[in-house]
């Protein structure tokens, strides 16, 4: 019988290869359940989850908000921008508040990085990173290999290349550990401003040319420009990013292969990709989404078996 | 550790035969009825009924799932054990359906407690009976009781039934295995 080897997801990087696939497999499980007429198991009905937001989010925080409820989990939701956070308090004072009101996991998204490893070693309780700054983004990345696992039937061997702005991006970060973990090649694609320094250390080759790079993938992951942290100006307009690194429909038909887009959302639409290619059928954006609340179902019921009762 | 044989291939196979003929007594065409194995041990012994109705009675139309009970179950985070899961297969819809549950052994009857729950998120069966090979009397934690059976074992909770066929494990065979280490 085999059990996640750690108590808290805070990135790819902590996983090992069997981890990833008992995630799997255990999302293929609940894939089927939310496909039933009567989507929820009573599993989790004695565990309490605090979302804790300190940091926008639109679909992370309904992906997750939506998993604990299918599970019959209690859900406690938390907001910086509502909270005494503005008042001052420390995140560990704010996390151990919430603790002693008997909550069993805490999913966060925080805007530092290192913030979910910081707070698993101060607090009580299992804790899920939903994003720390601009380093991983765990669940993110597991559903993103998910969704290549479903479209491709595995994802050893295939060449993913990630595109845009590799430099403030977790996801980037988070899959490719995920990607790396299972045996895919990976490229990043992007102005060179967006392409971290040693990049190449983690294994992975650099691409500068789109039309090279997707040439050569099986599956193309467009990430958003993340204006909000961009603090310099890192490209000329966002004019010339979408000439040199936006993907549109005849740049897709005139590969001689037919590759996979993703995009983690949210889109800019016309600036990544064309409204035509996110809405191709080449496209699996949706699927990322669905397979996203099975992925983090798995994830959240693998961690809370390893909570002891009493 | 010891083992007895509880039951050999032969009689297995008679029984086998006797449930098929008693479903048939009740349900006749089974136009109405779906059978539903319980993953994991549940599966074998429900293709197993599924072939002779159809090879040796000439019952053509029988849908048969298969119904993980794994999220289900009520000893999450309470057994050393960590709970896995197993496919579940249930291409039917079970509204007004009946229902038949087929599992090995019945022990304490807490996964046919957690099976009546899983089911109710396909509908609402007419009714659902319960199927199995091995009842251990005396050991039932519900009031849960089979409506057919294969054999009826009076067994200590030291021991343990184990169920074992031909497309698993080789052989079609029953052991009653003693856990407590010989004297």
């Amino acid at each position: 019988m085999s059990e996640l080897s750690v108590n808290h997801l805070l990135g790819i990087k902590y996983l090992n290869e069997k981890d990833i696939q008992l995630i799997f497999e255990t999302a293929d499980q609940f894939k089927e359940v939310i496909n039933r007429p009567i989507k929820k198991v009573p599993s989790l009905r004695d565990i309490t989850i605090a979302n804790l937001f300190f940091e926008n989010s639109t679909r992370t925080k309904l992906s997750f908000e939506l998993a604990e409820k299918r599970l019959s989990a209690d859900v406690i939701n938390f907001s910086a921008s509502q909270s005494s956070v503005k008042k001052g308090e420390t995140l560990i004072d704010t996390v151990n508040n919430i603790l002693s009101m008997k909550v069993d996991m805490v999913v966060m998204r925080h805007p530092n990085p290192g913030a979910g490893v910081f707070l698993s070693k101060h607090v009580n309780a299992s804790i899920v990173n939903a994003g720390d700054g601009a380093h991983e983004h765990p669940t993110q990345a597991l559903l993103d290999s998910y969704s290549i696992r479903e479209k491709l039937g595995d994802v050893a061997g295939k060449n993913v290349v990630i595109v845009g702005d590799i430099l403030h991006s977790r996801v980037a970060l988070s899959n490719i550990f995920a990607l790396k973990l299972q045996g895919a090649n990976v490229k990043v694609c992007g102005p060179k401003t967006l392409l971290p320094t040693y990049i190449e250390s983690l294994g992975v080759g650099v691409e500068t040319n789109l039309r090279k790079a997707l040439e050569w993938c099986d599956v193309a992951n467009m990430l958003r420009v993340q204006n909000e942290r961009l603090d310099i100006s890192y490209f000329p307009s966002t004019r010339e990013y979408t000439q040199l690194f936006g993907v549109n429909k005849a740049l897709l038909d005139s590969l001689d292969k037919e590759i996979v887009i993703m995009h983690p959302g949210p889109i800019n639409r016309g600036v990544e990709i064309t409204s035509d290619v996110a809405d191709s059928k080449q496209s699996i954006i949706l699927n990322q989404v669905e397979n996203g609340v099975a992925i983090r179902m798995a994830v959240i019921y693998l961690l809370a078996s390893k909570i002891k009762n009493v | 550790m010891s083992q007895k044989t509880l039951l050999n291939s032969k009689e297995i196979g008679i029984i086998l035969h006797r449930l098929a003929c008693q479903l048939i007594e009740n349900h006749l065409d089974f136009s109405n009825t779906v059978l539903v194995g319980i993953q994991p041990r549940g599966i074998f012994l429900a293709e197993r009924l599924t072939r002779i109705l159809r090879d040796e009675y000439d019952v053509n139309n029988i849908q048969l799932g298969y119904l993980d009970i794994t999220f289900f179950r009520d000893d999450f985070r309470r057994s050393e054990k960590i709970l896995e899961a197993n496919k579940t297969k249930i291409d039917f819809v079970v509204e007004n359906k009946r229902v038949v549950f087929i599992d090995d052994v019945l022990y304490t009857g807490r996964s046919i407690r957690a099976a009546l729950t899983a089911i109710q998120s396909f509908g609402r069966p007419d009714d659902i009976e319960l199927l199995v090979l091995i009842d251990r009397r005396f050991s039932r934690h519900l009031p849960i009781q089979p409506n057919y059976r294969g054999r009826q074992v009076d067994a200590i909770n030291k021991e343990r039934v184990k169920v074992n066929w031909e497309e698993n494990e080789g052989e079609d065979m029953v052991y009653l295995i003693n856990q407590e280490k010989d004297k």
